[in-house]
């Protein structure tokens, strides 16, 4: 029987965005706490785009919200989160994307003033995580890391062979997007398409076969890592995202998450995705600072973690299990959300889902 | 002979369900094996010596030393394919 507080809660959730090629975790997170025995509470979902589906889903979120884009700045979405507050009187928001996660932390006492509990990393975790630092920290700690270089011209592409950089080459972004090149006039097209959004320098990690591992789980800010589930893609989108997965057990990838979350003390939801070669050697690709997409099969297969993740804020004791079960599979397929016009009209002119409709 | 190290820790942890689907728990892989395959397996998880696998298997299937010499070599090579 849940304490009625939990079950009473007012939970926001960002990243209500789910285009299929690479969905959002924000609807992910909502089932997984609306599937929650005597779950009572409101669910408002949070949004940048019009066109977010979980902002419209009344199945999952009670109320949507857009939020301003993160280049607004961070007085905006402040302003924003007080509007929303007064409406809903939210008590725990889970931020799911990663561009708004510093303005987040940035924002938390003022956020926590509103009365609004928050489970983030703190500024130096969140960064040593950061695509153009990763590649050291992790070596530091002893986790290895795709062989990697900052590349600021183009002409590095068209001779890098000689120097021992054989394509394929993944061609990533400072901040975000990558892409793999299989020669030199894709590696170029991909280095300008990603600067031209990302800006300058951009890297290039020599490419590492094998599978691809990924693990979801809870820091405690101490260096504990809680509730792990381990999941292994089966099936890809054309932007590498997972469209299968299954859980797995794989000691060797729990044990370099620990190493990670020990080293960053990391506090909060995160993603740890590892590359594993033919030789059983794991390679850090990235740490995400929220829960992921998949994170539904976490909870299918017992260890809901966003509901111990507001169990960890409210201090109660965590439901998630040690060891959860391997062999589960999650499939994913895209639905359409119906919209009335009403709730479109609302949403382009006041940014909020109305009531009816 | 033995059954090497490696594949031997890997067949340990060989999740084998008598239709024959096998699924490796640590890879996420799964395949699938015929009557004889999935007999294999089950001994290969007991027992490391090979010549006493042989025996159990010729003595529970009607197989001739031949066939099965070429068939366990055969067997082990693709195991070792689909355990990588």
């Amino acid at each position: 029987m849940l304490r009625k507080e939990m079950s009473q809660l007012t939970i926001a959730v960002t990243g209500m965005n789910a285009r299929a090629d690479n969905p959002g975790s924000g609807m992910a997170v909502v089932r997984c706490l609306r599937e929650v025995a005597n779950f009572q509470g409101k669910i408002i979902g949070l949004g940048y785009d019009v066109l977010d589906p979980g902002l419209f889903q009344s199945g999952l979120t009670d109320a949507g919200y857009l939020l301003p884009y993160p280049s607004s700045g961070e007085q905006e979405l402040l302003g924003r989160l007080q509007y929303i507050q007064e409406k809903e009187g939210i008590d725990i928001l889970i931020p799911c994307l990663d561009a708004e996660i510093l303005s987040m932390i940035h924002l938390q006492d003022d956020i926590a003033a509103l009365g609004i509990k928050m489970l983030l990393p703190t500024k130096d975790q969140l960064q040593l995580r950061n695509k153009d630092r990763l590649h050291q920290f992790a070596n530091e700690i002893g986790v290895k890391t795709p062989e990697q270089i900052t590349v600021t011209n183009d002409s590095f592409f068209n001779d890098c062979s000689k120097k021992g950089w054989l394509y394929p080459l993944v061609v990533k972004g400072q901040f975000y997007d990558a892409g793999i090149a299989q020669n030199p006039e894709q590696a170029v097209a991909l280095f300008h398409k990603i600067a031209a959004i990302w800006g300058m320098p951009i890297l290039v990690q020599k490419l590492i076969e094998g599978d691809e591992v990924n693990l979801t789980g809870l820091g405690d800010g101490e260096g504990k890592l809680f509730g792990t589930v381990m999941m292994r893609k089966q099936a890809i989108t054309d932007k590498g995202k997972a469209w299968a997965g299954i859980t797995v057990h794989d000691d060797g990838l729990l044990k370099e998450a620990e190493k990670l979350v020990q080293a960053l003390k990391w506090r909060g939801p995160l993603e740890v995705e590892m590359m594993r070669d033919s030789q059983g050697h794991y390679y850090l690709i990235e740490i995400n600072p929220r829960f992921p997409a998949w994170i539904y099969l976490a909870k299918a297969n017992g260890n809901n973690l966003p509901w111990a993740l507001l169990e960890m804020l409210q201090q109660q004791p965590l439901s998630v299990l040690e060891t959860p079960k391997v062999g589960t599979l999650f499939i994913r397929y895209a639905q359409d959300v119906i919209v009335s016009l009403a709730n479109f009209e609302a949403m382009t002119m006041t940014g909020e889902r109305a009531k009816q409709g | 002979m033995k059954v090497n190290k490696e594949l031997d820790d890997s067949l340990k942890r060989l999740v084998l369900n008598d239709s024959g689907f096998v699924f490796d728990p640590m890879m996420g892989h799964s395949f699938t094996v015929n009557p004889s395959g999935l007999a294999l397996l089950k001994l290969m998880q007991k027992q490391k010596d090979i010549e006493l696998i042989k025996h159990q298997i010729l003595h529970d299937f009607d197989v001739s030393t031949e066939t099965l010499e070429r068939d366990v070599v055969e067997f082990n090579e693709q195991l070792k394919r689909y355990l990588k």
